[in-house]
């Protein structure tokens, strides 16, 4: 059947509009990719759209060499691994108990699970509990109140349900221990999924910033997101107070908050390619839980 | 009769003690995060009880003494709760409404394509903005909007006045839906994606030799193949309606836009020490509704689909 000309007519619209959405998606990074390398005149004359005009690397010198930023950025990276491994760990521990249909009392432990991914205790009652255990400035106020993600835990499950009961069959004839299969069989079966659960909570810790605002009052403890957090919304008060204040700013305050926000996306879009496949799939994993 | 009651009960009994002792690797593996849970998930919901007691800070993490609905009756009565609740609700609203059919659209657009590689680069641009902190897209919005920002500058350029976006409460809900919009676009087509790759293609066949056009397709074969993916997802946005994402209200806003801008979440926020037992009668009253809200939605759910939470 032929295309009739309404079809290719909304072909080309459809085409313009995708390219439109792309655009507007990526835009606003590009943005702060070429604000950061362009030098002030051009960025408060509001001239600096995709490409950088001036370039200029004088604010990354600056940033590169704070000390505080550096401090920032490497207690990210801590948070990140500490807070990446208890999750995996915990996750690990309750997503194979409950992935084997012969244990008993697994409806219950699953709705045990289950129920606190609609109903948490809230922000004011958490926050007494973790400073009441002493957690306050320390990492653990931000790597243990939140290390289990109940819908990351499902799909794990999901995925060590699938795994055939024959290879465990067969270990347990060995003489295999329930810790020795899981160890000897099942992880070394589950690396696709390990690797996607490993991503997604590593990108979640890296992101993360609201624990770290409430418990963390001391500046040295602070992940690299307040850091951040702190620039926006300090200077965000200046923005109001007028153009004088932006007469005597120099390079540095002009593009500051851009170059630190390309530092802090740089590690998310290193591995963008692999999260961005395995995410899907893993999404794709997890609408088909039972 | 009672007798074989016991028997079945002390049978049962023993299943347990023998599938515990078969199994006890297994039941060890779980007991370190039972326990994580009941301390850091229900511990906090069992420490909702400072709602109906006085807390002070540095006293006993279970308050001082009971107050009853005192706290509960301050909200009740106090004008600013009304405002943060409808503004809440606003919000909600118009994420259900704009945010929520928006990756539906985008899903069908998708699926026009013919030019695999160009489908793949849309796809992938798309999720970018899912990954990114919501302290970077806090400030990437400040950027775009700012006074002397792109957005601006287009509308100088069209001879329009400049407009700053951030500063103004009118704006408030527009500059949040549109963000909201732009993280969750790409990320929430996946799965309607994955439904449309699951229409068989026969249905599609059928109705050419019909005589049916493109969109006679997509309203009659594309739309009700992917519809039990959008009940779904609709019932557990529902579900999910107060989870408006304060993180990103509590980056944006500042007191020229509270008017709008201030939520439920960060009202409780901004609370002093001194009110805890307060805000956390706020806290309660939300999570409350939110509750409601999810049970309503599940049992909804199963009724009209087939498909339950638990």
């Amino acid at each position: 059947m032929k295309e009739s000309w309404q079809y290719k007519v909304f072909k080309v619209f459809n085409v313009t509009v995708l390219a439109l959405i792309v655009f507007v998606t990526l835009f606003p990074f590009f943005n702060i990719v070429a604000q950061s390398f362009s030098s002030e005149a051009y960025i408060n004359t509001g001239q600096v759209s995709l490409w950088p005009k001036g370039f200029n690397i004088e604010t990354y010198k600056v940033i590169m060499s704070d000390s505080m930023f550096w401090i920032n950025y490497k207690n990210t990276v801590i948070y990140t691994v500490v807070g990446t491994i208890i999750s995996l760990i915990l996750s690990t521990m309750i997503a194979y108990p409950l992935s084997k249909t012969r244990l008993k009392g697994r409806r219950f432990l699953t709705l045990f699970f289950v129920f606190t991914m609609f109903f948490n205790g809230g922000l004011i009652p958490n926050y007494v509990l973790v400073t009441s255990l002493g957690f306050g400035n320390s990492i653990w106020a931000i790597v243990i109140p939140n290390a289990i993600s109940v819908f990351n835990m499902l799909i794990m499950r999901t995925f060590f349900q699938n795994i055939p009961d024959e290879l465990e069959e067969a270990a347990i004839m060995d003489g295999s221990s329930t810790i020795g299969i899981l160890f000897k069989i099942v992880l070394p079966l589950s690396k696709p999924i390990l690797a996607t659960m490993m991503l997604f909570y590593a990108v979640t810790h890296w992101n993360s910033w609201f624990p770290a605002f409430i418990f963390f009052t001391e500046k040295e403890l602070f992940p690299v997101s307040i850091y951040l957090r702190n620039m926006i919304k300090g200077a965000e008060a200046t923005v109001g107070t007028g153009a004088t204040a932006a007469d005597n700013m120099v390079q540095v305050s002009a593009n500051i908050k851009s170059v630190t926000m390309v530092l802090t996306v740089l590690p998310i879009l290193m591995v963008y390619p692999y999260i961005q496949k395995y995410f899907v799939s893993g999404v794709m994993l997890g609408s088909v839980k039972g | 009769m009672e007798d074989t009651m016991k028997l079945k009960k002390t049978l049962r009994k023993k299943e347990l003690w023998s599938s515990i002792k078969k199994d006890w690797q297994l039941y060890a593996l779980v007991l370190v995060p039972v326990i994580y849970l009941i301390i850091f998930k229900y511990g906090p919901m069992f420490g909702n009880i400072i709602a109906f007691r006085r807390f002070v800070p540095g006293g006993s993490i279970i308050g001082e003494e009971w107050v009853g609905f005192q706290y509960f009756q301050m909200f009740m009565n106090d004008p600013t709760f009304y405002k943060v609740f409808a503004n809440t609700f606003i919000l909600a609203f118009l994420l259900l409404v704009i945010t929520f059919p928006a990756p539906i659209i985008f899903a069908l657009l998708l699926n026009e394509l013919k030019n695999q590689l160009f489908k793949r680069f849309v796809q992938t641009a798309s999720y970018l903005p899912h990954f990114f902190s919501v302290v970077v897209v806090a400030g990437m919005v400040f950027e775009v909007l700012a006074l002397n920002g792109p957005i601006n500058n287009l509308l100088a350029s069209w001879g329009f006045e400049k407009i700053s976006f951030m500063q103004l409460p009118e704006w408030f809900r527009t500059v949040f839906v549109s963000v909201d919009l732009w993280q969750t676009l790409g990320w929430g087509a996946i799965l309607y994606l994955a439904a449309l790759t699951g229409i068989s293609e026969e249905l599609y066949e059928a109705a050419r030799i019909d005589g049916a056009n493109r969109w006679k397709q997509t309203i009659h074969i594309t739309l009700p193949g992917i519809l039990p993916t959008i009940v779904v997802l609709l019932i557990l946005n529902i579900g999910n309606f107060l989870q408006i994402g304060f993180e990103k209200v509590l980056l944006l806003y500042n007191p020229l836009t509270y008017e709008t801008a201030d939520v439920i979440a960060t009202y409780r926020v901004g609370l002093q020490s001194g009110s805890f037992s307060y805000g956390t009668a706020i806290g309660l009253f939300e999570s409350i509704i939110g509750l409601f809200l999810v049970l309503g939605a599940n049992y909804l759910s199963k009724r009209i689909t087939d498909n339950s939470l638990w």
